[in-house]
């Protein structure tokens, strides 16, 4: 188990090193730097101002000698102009050149500087992240119970008009992104015209003081579509559990339907929805992004998009590095929870 | 004149679509009639959701062809009326021409344009990317899936860590990273394109060349006459008079792709992919235990007649349902591009983009965005039932 978990985690980190490398050559690219040079500094600068802007701020020099520093393997940029300013890499306010210190990278805590909020990235990602665990967390609370439960209706008795039902359900929601469903949900409830006016059609309130009526319709968008595939599964395994020798000699013994479902079918229906619901950790990453762009909830999908967008590069790069570990620890958890599930299955 | 009610506008909307109907009509009624020598896809019509899925579908694919020869749309998807802005379902056209439809049946955007033909152009697009982006991802998937799970070792080792890089990106942050004009300047999505375009050659080759290697006499000219068409294809497709790849002289290039589209095919593509290989290898690993594999082995065959004649044409169910899930996924994919406004240029009728325009003002102005959004639910649902249908079947036998 020990190995197995060693390596994964080597597995995990060269995955992630390798990422940040293609988000740090895709944003360090030459079109993209002038664009940053142009939006930092002065929309009309020609072309030299805008080589000599790079050059002065370090960003006209190798790629992998600029991915060392912002991993923090290669000591930071300074450059001594000729009219006696400094500008450095390390050099943070109330800081003087001789006091600075010599590597700020990602290892040594230091995750930069976002070029569109002026602030720094780790302050930026920690608000942000916040916000969005909060929607997490309620679409957690809101999909998961609700998918299980349709799930293990629909899968109990196969066949049957209920299955019918609930599956044409579970199939729609997936076949619902969220920027479909989210405006069909905005214009029945908070459409100021002929909608119902339950709910808000923004969650930019939902921020500081989240309540059932700013909070719900966003919740409400992201789960739907995770919810479908879920109950989906729930449904399958279920409907295979129910076939199964020891179903029916506790039928034959006449336990009573509730019973059956209960207390012998539930436990081992919900191992493969386990692991689906933990592989759907970033198919939700993608619906926040859309969710907290449509519903402007300023979280970290509202932030991946403004980085993106603006090409912010450290703040990117610190994005891409919290949603990679995300992915990659929700592989490794629902793989572990797997074994420790289903004892029939060893990692070795 | 007096602005339609909603019982006016539904006849003639359904009036609108009378090709589509025929069309769907005539092709239930023979396929019906002879569901019987149609084999698998005749199947199909003993399902009922496999045929509410495949009407959906098949009711998207002709009101994307007939809207592409102007048979269903009411306007021009890109001309704009004035004082239609913003109007509702059935306003009257202000001083319409003779021979103009006096109507916006499903009334105006934001920028005056009307919303019924905008969101049956957009339809074609969708019809003419997914599918084919789909099958481009399959492609590469099946090209590079077959061999890592056949052989395995090193090879499958490296694939499956660059199929897990590539599935580790979140989508969007993906889509951000290439499909910006930026990016698209430097020619990276060419060079993908350069890439990615390859693997049909690559698999029609050794598809050819593996059945018919032992009668050089049908293999040489058959497998000439095959690569040099696909490979003027691909050529035309690939040089384009924008991008830094200009192989082929203008007389030669048969066609060139409208601005962005083969950017978005190319991140559509390279997205779905790493899911199709996964999907492909793993199937690969499941089949290549058999005992036809064996006896296939025992016979001396190579390993990419085995691959290709033997499992291949084995994993042929599971494929086909996921080809017809994946191609509802690129459908979603391609609105997600369009929802952030990548790619496709700023009035293309896309449903994506027309659901982000709409949705600025959708507290207040809801027909703009909704057309659109149902027509991409509907089409995706369909995929949907009709993969389901497909697995319902293909599990019966």
């Amino acid at each position: 188990m020990a190995i197995f978990l060693l390596r994964r985690l080597g597995v995990m980190l060269l995955t992630t090193l390798c990422l940040t490398f293609v988000v740090f050559w895709l944003t360090n690219l030459q079109p993209n730097l002038e664009k940053l040079a142009k939006t930092q500094g002065n929309m009309r600068m020609t072309d030299a101002q805008v080589a000599s802007w790079l050059e002065a701020r370090g960003y006209a020099r190798p790629i992998l000698m600029k991915y060392g520093e912002w991993l923090g393997v290669v000591p930071g940029f300074v450059n001594l102009s000729a009219d006696g300013s400094v500008q450095a890499r390390c050099l943070d306010d109330g800081m003087t050149i001789e006091t600075a210190p010599r590597y700020c990278g990602v290892l040594q805590g230091e995750w930069g500087y976002s070029t569109v909020f002026r602030e720094d990235v780790s302050d930026i990602i920690s608000i942000r992240l916040g916000l969005t665990a909060k929607l997490m967390l309620w679409v957690m609370i809101l999909m998961v119970p609700s998918a299980l439960l349709l799930g293990v209706l629909a899968g109990m008795r196969e066949g049957s008009r209920t299955d019918r039902a609930l599956s044409t359900i579970s199939i729609t929601t997936t076949a619902t992104p969220e920027y479909v469903s989210g405006v069909i949900l905005i214009a029945v409830f908070a459409s100021s015209a002929v909608g119902l006016k339950w709910f808000k059609g923004t969650a930019t309130s939902a921020m500081e003081d989240a309540n059932f009526e700013n909070f719900f319709l966003p919740v409400l968008t992201i789960a739907l579509f995770g919810m479908g595939y879920i109950a989906r599964m729930t449904r399958a395994s279920m409907a295979e559990v129910m076939t199964a020798q020891y179903i029916r000699t506790a039928r034959l013994k006449g336990v009573s339907f509730p019973n059956i479902v209960m207390k012998h079918a539930l436990r081992n229906a919900l191992i493969a929805p386990f692991t689906v619901i933990m592989l759907q950790f970033p198919w939700l990453l993608n619906g926040v992004v859309i969710v907290e762009t449509l519903f402007n909830y300023k979280g970290f999908g509202w932030t991946l998009v403004q980085a993106a967008g603006n090409n912010d590069i450290e703040l990117l790069l610190g994005v891409s590095v919290v949603s990679v570990i995300v992915v990659l620890v929700t592989q490794l958890i629902s793989d572990i929870g797997y074994v420790y599930l289903n004892p029939r299955i060893s990692v070795s | 004149m007096e602005p339609l009610t909603w019982a006016e506008i539904i006849p003639r909307i359904l009036w609108q679509f009378l090709p589509v109907w025929i069309a769907l009509l005539g092709l239930f009624a023979l396929s019906i009639t002879f569901k019987r020598r149609l084999g698998f896809y005749g199947k199909l019509f003993d399902s009922t959701i496999g045929m509410i899925g495949f009407a959906l579908v098949m009711f998207w694919i002709f009101t994307g062809i007939f809207g592409a020869m102007d048979l269903i749309v009411t306007h021009d998807a890109l001309a704009q009326a004035s004082g239609m802005k913003n109007k509702v379902p059935g306003t009257p056209l202000r001083g319409a021409e003779a021979g103009e439809y006096p109507y916006y049946l499903l009334g105006g955007d934001n920028l005056a344009r009307d919303v019924f033909s905008r969101t049956i152009k957009g339809s074609w697009i969708v019809v003419q990317i997914a599918p084919l982006a789909t099958l481009f991802a399959f492609m590469v998937g099946i090209t590079l899936g077959l061999p890592a799970g056949y052989y395995g070792g090193k090879l499958d080792t490296l694939l499956t860590f660059v199929a897990n890089l590539v599935l580790a990106f979140p989508v969007i942050l993906l889509f951000y990273l290439l499909v910006t004009p930026e990016i698209v300047a430097t020619g990276i999505p060419s060079y993908m394109a350069a890439v990615l375009f390859v693997f049909p050659l690559i698999f029609a080759g050794v598809l050819l060349n593996s059945r018919y290697q032992t009668r050089p006499a049908v293999r040489t000219p058959l497998l000439v006459g095959v690569l040099a068409g696909m490979g003027w294809l691909y050529l035309s497709l690939i040089s384009d008079a924008g991008t830094p790849l200009k192989v082929l002289p203008r007389w030669l290039d048969l066609f060139d792709v409208p601005g962005g589209i083969l950017v978005v095919f190319v991140a559509v593509v390279f997205v779905n992919a790493p899911t199709v290989f996964r999907i492909v290898r793993g199937l690969t690993l499941d089949i290549k235990t058999r005992d036809y594999v064996a006896a296939a082995q025992t016979r001396g065959e190579g390993g990419w007649y085995i691959m290709l004649w033997e499992i291949l044409p084995n994993a042929r169910g599971p494929l086909i349902v996921d080809f017809c899930l994946r191609i509802g996924y690129t459908t979603i994919l391609l609105g997600t591009l369009g929802f952030f406004g990548l790619g496709m240029p700023p009035e293309s009728p896309d449903w994506g983009s027309t659901i982000n325009e709409g949705r600025k003002l959708l507290t207040i102005y809801l027909h703009p965005a909704l057309p659109p959004a149902f027509a991409l639910l509907s089409l995706v649902l369909g995929l949907n039932l009709l993969a389901d249908g497909l697995r319902e079947e293909s599990l019966r036998d």
